[in-house]
């Protein structure tokens, strides 16, 4: 475990609004940190629609998903974020009053920030793997099945499935190749959205007699308790047959789930966080839900609606962590001090 | 008024009248039918509108696009009739049209 990390607010979820709130927050004097279960900033529309254009956004006719956040990356860059990808935060503790709040917060690989202020922009939830739904899956799952791979090593000598068309499919099968008995990759076509060379390289494999490649779906597993023995498979022709593995990876994409967002003890509506439209502030004093993740009368879920909720919750923010300042009211076009903290003055 | 039959996996059916122009999901969407998901809302980006054509209309669609053959990657139990129910375009050249919703989305 690495040594606790203080902050004044931490920002759960890089999405487009997440990274708004930097640039809010910073315009207070308030430094963030950005956490991300994804290994990159972005949210939806980096992961979902980097390609696609969005059509209103203030100011901008149209301008593609990662545009977007392209921008928004270089606009927040005078306030020095630092970013934390593929991490979850996992659990929230307050350890404040409601006058001076305060927070623990922990992630999945248990990293601690203390903070004084929790915005959550966690937008649809995190993005995780999408489960594939074979009967009885469940079990295995952690010992044969995986999602990701975290060490290698742990398929040293094993007979690996791995199912998916994708990059994470192919660049994994060629990986786990490596340190694996056997790696066979199965996917429903004999074609693959993953980047040509992986896919030459796994062909250039498959021809060696080092690797093998099955046009098929997984229908079934079988095994006992927690150990795969095979997965039931669907050949082209209709024909099912088994396959002997004793480990499974499944790459079908990312979905969203709520996550343990769930546990932190904040009023939810249909598994969105309930806020206040003055703060955006939660139940929980100091914590904030802001974008796609809060609901209130009238909630719309569009990027330029969460951009309005972090500059209202900054202002909360700045009361909890300045108590004895007063906020001015300032443009970025007319006050020096914050073209000063802009660096354009 | 375009019709188009939704047939679950229990073999329910549930006939719904359907805009021209719109897309079938976005048709399942407007009249509460279940099975169909769309979280990324018609963007062919989450493969949760996957939808069985019925043989008898298989062969009368429009093929489906590359990126619709790559995103069916993402869904599961993929099958020769399998399409994403966003990039059907609603038409009086589908009318009648029949699909069946998967057990589930994944
Ligand atoms: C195909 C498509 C088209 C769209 N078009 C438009 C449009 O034209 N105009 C418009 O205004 N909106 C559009 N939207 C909606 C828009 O993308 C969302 O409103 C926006 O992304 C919400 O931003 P956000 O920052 O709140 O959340 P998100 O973008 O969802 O980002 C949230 C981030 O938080 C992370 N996260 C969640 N929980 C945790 C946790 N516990 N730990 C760590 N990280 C976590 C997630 O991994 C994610 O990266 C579209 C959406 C889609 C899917
Ligand atoms: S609605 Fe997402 S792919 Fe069709």
């Amino acid at each position: 475990m690495s040594d606790i990390i203080k902050t004044d607010a931490l920002i759960v979820g890089a999405g487009p609004v997440g990274l708004f709130a930097v640039f809010e927050l910073g315009l207070l004097d308030i430094k963030a940190h950005v956490l991300d279960i994804l290994p990159m900033a972005g949210g939806q529309c980096a992961e979902l629609y980097p390609e696609k254009p969005i059509y209103d956004i203030p100011g901008f006719p149209t301008i593609t998903g990662q545009g977007l956040v392209d921008n928004l990356m270089k606009q927040i860059e005078p306030f020095h974020p630092t970013f934390h990808f593929n991490e979850m935060v996992a659990s929230v503790e307050p350890i404040g009053t409601p006058e001076a709040p305060a927070f623990r917060v922990t992630t999945d690989n248990e990293q601690v920030f203390e903070t004084r202020v929790l915005v959550i922009a966690a937008g649809g939830g995190s993005f995780q793997p999408k489960k594939p739904p074979i009967a009885g899956i469940d079990a295995y799952e952690g010992t044969s099945v995986f999602y990701a791979v975290r060490k290698m090593e742990n398929f040293r000598g094993r007979r690996v499935l791995v199912v998916g068309g994708g990059d994470s499919a192919l660049d994994w099968a060629l990986n786990l190749q490596k340190v694996a008995e056997r790696v066979t990759l199965m996917h429903r076509r004999d074609a693959f959205r993953a980047a040509p060379h992986s896919v030459n390289a796994m062909r250039e494999l498959v021809a060696a007699k080092q690797m093998d490649f099955v046009l098929g779906q997984v229908t079934g597993l079988t095994g006992e308790g927690d150990h795969l023995s095979g997965a039931i498979v669907r050949g082209e022709d209709g024909m099912t047959f088994d396959l002997p593995c004793n480990a499974l990876l499944p790459f079908f994409g990312l979905t969203m789930k709520l996550g343990p967002i769930a546990d932190w003890g904040l009023n939810l509506h249909e598994n969105l966080i309930s806020v206040d439209t003055e703060k955006f502030e939660t139940n929980e004093p100091g914590i904030f839900a802001v974008g796609d993740i809060n609901t209130y009368p009238g909630k719309l879920k569009l990027i330029l609606s969460g951009f309005h909720e972090v500059a209202l919750a900054a202002q909360r923010a700045h009361r909890y962590i300045y108590p004895d300042k007063k906020l001015l009211f300032q443009y970025t076009t007319s006050s020096s001090s914050l073209q000063k903290k802009l660096g354009v003055s | 008024m375009v019709q188009i039959i939704f047939i679950d996996s229990t073999g329910q059916s549930r006939s719904v009248e359907g805009d021209e122009g719109a897309t079938v999901m976005e048709t399942a969407l407007k009249n509460s039918v279940p099975g169909i998901e769309a979280e990324c809302g018609g963007a062919c980006a989450c493969a949760t509108c996957h939808v069985y054509v019925d043989e008898s209309w298989a062969a009368r669609l429009p093929e489906a696009q590359p990126m619709e053959e790559d995103m069916l990657d993402f869904a599961f139990d993929v099958r020769p009739t399998s399409r994403l129910s966003c990039q059907i375009r609603v038409s009086g050249a589908i009318d009648g049209l029949v699909v069946h919703t998967p057990e589930r989305q994944g």
